[in-house]
């Protein structure tokens, strides 16, 4: 099992947490407080390819919608259906029950260009 | 180009310590939200908040013809009974909308008209204008005055504890009270489709309505609400927002507001022009849609029937009371009849929606 201190993030606020080749994808909790209210997640489809820094899923929230980019790159293998009809779960725990997708990576070396939570947490300071 | 500063309401202070998260709003430094605007939706549908409005316009307007002059500048029929407003359009001579405002009528010859923000100034400049040849005193009162809106089935509760003659009020009345050694005005107004009240006093009696509110107001289930919230709550509740919804462009034939045009009280600025453009009739009018599915509409979102483009959304959110979709943008007369079938444009992809006239919840007032 994975939590915040465990993922690694982009500078546009995705986490990712690899296990072997999938990984489980999502917003940081910074992401959510600054979205807030999020209504609906658009999220892609089991078996999309998606690409590293590329946008692939849109977050609306009352305001606004937000684009998500991929963390890292493959194809869709499981999408978190229970946030498409409780989109409040990415506010509730962004990290737990709110996480988007999974992504089979075609390049798991990309893991390494996403910043650890240290990193990430005094880019948001 | 050199940036002015935002202007602060004289709540700003204790609106930023209640966890207001700012935003520039037209030249004002306001709170969009506090904890979220669904929490703040919900609270005002279900028991009260309160809004700083302190950036909304006051004018005063006094002397032997204010009542004929508040005429002459309105399109609608205005009350000349003390302690009653009006809502109205304030019309240019082509019967454009420069602003929509409600006047009271305070003593057969003081009237009060409450303005919006950002046409302020405007409207000010154009009373003065047209004021030529009327016997009538013009006071830009706004930088004398802040303002506060309780808003919720809870919001009498509350207030008549520190204001036990508002009770009496009508929808639409107002009351000049004593408060905190000085004069408030007290209405029974809003802008979010339940009961409530805006209070209006001076910089420092606005602090003490709200310190008063703070401290009454946890029983009533009381929050503070920011500009997100107040905005999804005047959609679902069918009230204009002049500036995205209505313009100089537009006549309140357009606007859907066909109703606040008396075309048989008399002359009024605007007039002739209306009937002239009313007769020539009109190619596009605001009309609502709902998408009963997912997917949240946004202010320029196009709205297609069949291969046609019928018009672009000027207002549009998700309506957290409603649970869906909702907008409102000047559509072609194919989609006027409420239940009308359309597409709106979400992010490339059609989303099905249907036409509404009007509010798209039953208002409470």
């Amino acid at each position: 099992m994975y939590n915040e201190t465990s993922c690694r993030f982009a500078k546009s606020h995705e986490w990712a947490f690899a296990e072997g080749d999938v990984a489980t994808v999502g917003i940081s909790d910074y992401a959510q407080k600054e979205i807030s209210d999020i209504v609906f997640v658009e999220l892609p489809k089991a078996g999309a390819k998606v690409e590293q820094g590329k946008p692939c899923c849109v977050i609306e929230s009352v305001k606004a919608a937000a684009d998500f980019f991929a963390p890292v790159s493959g194809e869709v293998v499981e999408v978190n259906d229970a946030i498409a009809d409780n989109p409040a779960l990415v506010n509730q725990s962004p990290h737990g029950d709110g996480w988007f997708f999974k992504i089979r990576m075609s390049k798991p070396a990309e893991m390494a260009a996403l910043m650890e939570f240290e990193t990430y947490r005094k880019t948001i300071q | 180009m050199v940036d002015s500063p935002l202007k602060r309401t004289p709540l700003y202070g204790v609106l930023a310590k209640a966890g207001g998260r700012m935003v520039d709003f037209h030249g004002w430094e306001m709170p969009v939200q506090f904890a979220g605007i669904l929490a703040e939706h919900q609270a005002v549908r279900t028991a009260c908040g309160v809004f700083d409005v302190s950036h909304m316009g006051q004018v005063l307007i006094s002397g032997a013809d204010a009542h004929r002059f508040v005429e002459r500048v309105n399109c609608n029929r205005m009350s000349a009974e003390p302690g009653k407003g009006t809502y109205a359009h304030i019309l240019a001579e082509d019967g454009g909308i420069l602003d929509d405002a409600i006047t009271f009528c305070l003593e057969p010859k003081r009237f009060l008209a409450i303005v919006n923000a950002a046409t302020a100034e405007k409207d000010f400049a154009w009373f003065q204008r047209q004021a030529a040849g009327f016997d009538v005193a013009l006071d830009h009162a706004s930088a004398r005055y802040g303002m506060l809106a309780v808003q919720g089935p809870a919001a009498p509760a509350l207030v008549g504890e520190i204001f036990p003659a508002a009770l009496a009020l009508p929808r639409f009345g107002i009351a000049e009270l004593p408060w905190a050694g000085e004069a408030a005005f007290v209405m029974r107004t809003g802008y979010t489709g339940e009961d409530g009240f805006e209070v209006a006093a001076s910089p420092t009696g606005v602090l003490a309505f709200w310190e008063a509110l703070m401290a009454r107001g946890g029983r009533h289930g009381l929050v503070p609400c920011g500009l997100g919230s107040r905005d999804t709550l005047r959609l679902e509740s069918g009230y204009l927002l002049y500036g995205a919804d209505a313009d100089e462009t537009r006549t309140p034939y357009e606007a859907n507001c066909g109703w606040v045009v008396k075309l048989q009280k008399g002359d009024f600025v605007g007039r002739e022009a209306l009937i002239r453009r009313k007769e020539a009739g009109f190619k596009e009018k605001l009309t609502g849609v709902r998408l009963p599915g997912r997917g949240v509409p946004r202010h320029g979102c196009a709205v297609w029937r069949g291969d046609r483009k019928i018009g672009e959304l000027c207002s549009a959110t998700f309506a957290p009371t409603l649970g869906t979709g909702i907008g409102v943008g000047y559509l072609a007369p194919e989609a006027w009849e409420a239940g009308t079938r359309v597409e709106v444009e979400i992010h490339g992809k059609r989303v099905e929606a249907e036409t509404v006239r009007g509010a798209f919840r039953k208002n409470a007032v």
